[in-house]
C-alpha cells in the first residue's frame, strides 16, 4: 500500500493538457454554433452580416422572437408540432411495444414479418407522398392533426418496432414464465412484468420517434396547409424574395430547440434507472 | 398435493423430437429427479408439466385431471428456474407474494404468508431489498420462497443450483432434501448432476434421447443398472467397462478377458446369455480393495496389478493400473496406496459387477 499511494498522488495531481485541449475543441465544435444562433436571435437586424462581426449584442431585442412566434405563426406550429409528434410518439410506443412483443415471443409471422416491417423505411418517402397527398385529400385529412399523427406513427412504427423487438429478444424469457405459472394470464405476464423490465428500450424507441417526429419536414409541408402545419414547415418562410429573416429563423429554432432538450433529459433519468435494473443471473 | 401421471407424452419442434414417448407415474409426495445428459429432454418434460410448453401427443394428469390444455396458472404447480428469473422491478417481498396477489389475495393476508415462507427460509431481512442487491445463494433462497408461498401441489425444479459455485450448492441441496422432508409435497426436479440426483431422489427418471432409459431408486439404478449408459452416467469415477466374452462350458460362468479369466459369481441369473456371447464387464472403483489375507473372500477374484497413475483425494486414492492391458481405476484407501509403480495385490468384488451384452450395451 504505501508503495502505491505516493504514485497514486502523483497521478492525481498531474494535468492531462492533451485531454483537456481534446474536450475544449469539441465542446467548441459542438457548442458555437448554437451560441452562434442564440447570438443572432437576439441581435438587431442591422448587426447580422457586419464585418467585423458583433459578437455580444451591445442592445439585446426580443422582436424577432415576437415576429416569429406570432407573425409568421411561429407559436401555432409549435403546438401543432407538440401535439401531433407527442401523440404519434406515443401511438409508435405503444403499437410497437406490442408489435415487438409478438414478433419476440410469439415468433409472429416467422422470419420474414419482422424483416418486412423494417423494409417499409427502404422506400424514399418521396415515393408515396403524392399518392398519400391524394388519398387525404380524398377522405378529408388534408391538413388535420388526425392526418399528420396517422403519417407520422407508420413513418416512426418500423423503427420502433425493430428496436423493441431486439430489447424483448435480449430479455430472457423466464421472468415472464415464472409469472405465468405465478398465476398470470399472458396480459398479466406482459404487462407486469415484460413492459416494466423493457421500459428502457421503450423510451429509448419513444425518443428515437419524436426526434424523427420533431424535425421532419416534407410530409408536413406537401400533408399540410394553413391548419395542421407543424414548427420545421414555419421556417420557410423566412428566406423570401426580400432576403432572409435570420433573427427570426434563429430566434424559432432556439424556441424549438425548448421540448426536445426537456425529452432528452427526461429520457435520461429514465434510461438511468432503466439500466441499472441490471441483470439478474448469479 | 397431487400424483402426477404422464402417457404416451411425444414433444416435436419442428423436425426436432425433443421428447418420444414418455410413461411415468409419480406419487404423491414423491421426490422425483429426472436427470439425463443436455438435450435429453428433461428439461422440456419439467416444462410441459409446468405448461410452458404445449404437447405434440399424449396426457398429462396432475391430481387425476387430464390438465393438457390448462393455462399454467391453473395447473396450481410452482417452479424454480436455473436463473432463478426474479423480478428485477420488484423487491423480495414483492416478490413472494407476487403469485398470491396475481390470485387476488387479500393484502394482510399476502403479508402474513410472504413474512412466513421469509422465515422458513431465513431471509426477513432481505425482505425490502432489490433481487440485483442479493448474492446467487440468497436469489435462490427467494426463488424457492416464492414457490413455496403459494403452497402449490406440485414443485418444479429446472436446474436450481447449476448457477451456484460448489460449496453453497452442497449447503442449497441439502437444504431443498429438508424442505422435501418438511412439506411433503410433490416434487419434480431436473438436473444433469448425479450427484443431484443420487442425493435428492426417492426416485430417479434417467433420459436419454427423449425417452426414459431407466427409472428407479436411486440405489436400484446404482446398483443394478439396466445398460452401459446408466451404469456410466451414475457414480464418481465412473465404473470401468472391460470387453470381454462369456463362457458358460464347464459349470461355472466366467467372463474371459483377453489373458484373464474371471468367474461370475455364483447364483447370478444369467438366463438368455450364450456361450462365448462378447459382453462387457462393469466394476465399479469402489468395488475394488487391496487384498488382505491368503485367500481372496468368497465372491472376489484377486490380481497383482502395477499402479500407474495414483490420484489422492485425501480419504481415498484413485487408482489405476492395466487389467488384462485394459486401463481400470480403483478407489482405494488412501493408506492402501504410497505411489506410483507400487505392485500390489487387488481383490475385485465380482459378485457387485455388472455384466452387459457388448452390441445391445443392455445388462444381462
Amino acid at each position: 500500500m504505501t508503495a502505491v499511494a505516493p504514485a497514486r498522488r502523483r497521478k492525481r495531481r498531474s494535468i492531462p493538457i492533451g485531454r483537456i485541449l481534446l474536450l475544449g475543441f469539441f465542446l467548441i465544435f459542438v457548442l458555437w454554433p448554437l451560441y452562434w444562433m442564440f447570438n443572432t436571435s437576439i441581435k438587431p437586424s442591422d448587426d447580422y452580416l457586419t464585418v467585423p462581426p458583433v459578437w455580444f449584442p451591445s442592445a439585446p431585442t426580443l422582436v424577432h422572437y415576437k415576429a416569429a412566434l406570432f407573425i409568421y405563426r411561429g407559436l401555432d406550429g409549435l403546438i401543432n408540432s407538440l401535439i401531433i409528434s407527442l401523440s404519434a410518439t406515443v401511438l409508435s410506443a405503444l403499437l410497437g411495444t406490442l408489435m415487438a412483443y409478438s414478433l419476440a415471443r410469439y415468433n409472429t409471422g416467422g422470419q420474414h414479418l419482422s424483416f418486412w416491417v423494417l423494409s417499409q423505411r427502404f422506400l424514399p418517402p418521396i415515393g408515396i407522398v403524392l399518392p398519400v397527398f391524394l388519398i387525404y385529400r380524398q377522405v378529408g385529412l388534408y391538413d388535420t392533426h388526425v392526418g399528420l399523427i396517422i403519417a407520422y406513427t407508420v413513418f416512426t412504427l418500423p423503427v420502433s418496432v425493430w428496436m423493441m423487438f431486439a430489447y424483448f429478444r435480449g430479455m430472457p424469457k423466464s421472468m415472464e414464465e415464472a409469472a405465468l405459472v405465478d398465476g398470470c394470464t399472458r396480459w398479466e405476464a406482459f404487462w407486469r412484468v415484460a413492459v416494466p423490465l423493457a421500459a428502457p428500450g421503450i423510451v429509448a424507441a419513444a425518443v428515437f420517434a419524436f426526434i424523427a417526429c420533431w424535425t421532419e419536414f416534407f410530409f408536413a409541408l406537401i400533408l399540410t396547409s394553413r391548419t395542421a402545419f407543424t414548427l420545421p414547415t414555419v421556417f420557410r418562410a423566412f428566406i423570401g424574395f426580400q432576403g432572409a429573416q435570420y433573427g427570426e429563423a434563429a430566434a424559432l429554432a432556439i424556441v424549438s430547440l425548448v421540448p426536445s432538450i426537456a425529452l432528452g433529459v427526461l429520457a435520461q433519468r429514465h434510461l438511468v434507472r432503466g439500466l441499472t435494473l441490471g441483470a439478474v443471473r448469479g | 398435493m397431487a400424483e402426477v401421471k404422464i402417457t404416451g407424452l411425444h414433444k416435436r419442434y419442428g423436425a426436432f423430437h425433443a421428447v418420444r414417448g414418455i410413461d411415468l407415474d409419480i406419487r404423491d409426495g414423491e421426490f422425483t429427479v429426472l436427470v439425463g445428459p443436455s438435450g435429453c429432454g428433461k428439461s422440456t418434460l419439467l416444462r410441459t408439466i409446468a405448461g410452458l410448453e404445449e404437447i405434440s401427443e399424449g396426457t398429462i394428469e396432475i391430481g387425476g385431471e387430464v390438465v393438457n390444455d390448462f393455462r399454467p396458472r391453473d395447473r396450481d404447480v410452482a417452479m424454480v428456474f436455473q436463473d432463478y428469473a426474479l423480478y428485477p422491478h420488484m423487491t423480495v417481498a414483492k416478490n413472494i407474494g407476487f403469485g398470491l396477489k396475481a390470485r387476488k389475495m387479500p393484502k394482510a393476508e399476502v403479508e402474513t404468508r410472504v413474512g412466513e415462507a421469509a422465515r422458513m427460509l431465513g431471509i426477513t431481512a432481505l425482505l425490502g431489498r432489490f433481487p440485483r442487491q442479493l448474492s446467487g445463494g440468497q436469489r435462490q433462497r427467494v426463488a424457492i420462497g416464492r414457490a413455496i408461498v403459494r403452497s402449490p401441489r406440485i414443485f418444479l425444479f429446472d436446474e436450481p443450483l447449476s448457477n451456484l459455485d460448489a460449496q453453497l450448492r452442497d449447503e442449497m441441496r441439502g437444504e431443498i432434501k429438508r424442505l422435501h422432508q418438511d412439506i411433503a409435497t410433490t416434487m419434480i426436479y431436473v438436473t444433469h448432476d448425479q450427484i443431484e440426483a443420487m442425493t435428492l431422489a426417492d426416485r430417479i427418471v434417467l433420459m436419454r434421447d427423449g425417452v426414459i432409459e431407466q427409472q428407479g431408486t436411486p440405489l436400484d439404478l446404482f446398483e443394478r443398472p439396466a445398460s452401459t449408459f446408466v451404469a456410466g452416467f451414475l457414480g464418481s469415477p465412473r465404473m470401468n467397462f472391460l470387453a470381454g466374452t462369456l463362457t458358460l462350458s464347464g459349470g461355472a460362468a466366467a467372463i474371459r478377458l483377453s489373458d484373464l479369466l474371471l468367474p461370475v459369481a455364483p447364483g447370478r441369473n444369467l438366463d438368455g446369455a450364450t456361450d462365448g456371447q462378447a459382453v462387457l464387464l462393469g466394476l465399479r472403483p469402489e468395488h475394488m480393495t487391496r487384498a488382505r489375507g491368503e485367500k481372496p473372500a468368497e465372491g472376489m477374484f484377486r490380481q497383482e496389478a502395477t499402479i500407474d497413475l495414483l490420484q489422492p483425494t485425501g480419504s481415498r486414492s484413485y487408482a489405476t493400473f492395466r487389467l488384462s492391458g485394459a486401463p481400470v481405476m480403483a478407489e482405494l484407501q488412501a493408506h492402501d496406496v504410497s505411489r506410483p509403480g507400487e505392485r500390489l495385490p487387488i481383490d475385485i468384488n465380482m459378485s457387485r459387477a455388472s455384466i452387459f451384452d457388448a452390441a445391445s450395451e443392455r445388462a444381462l
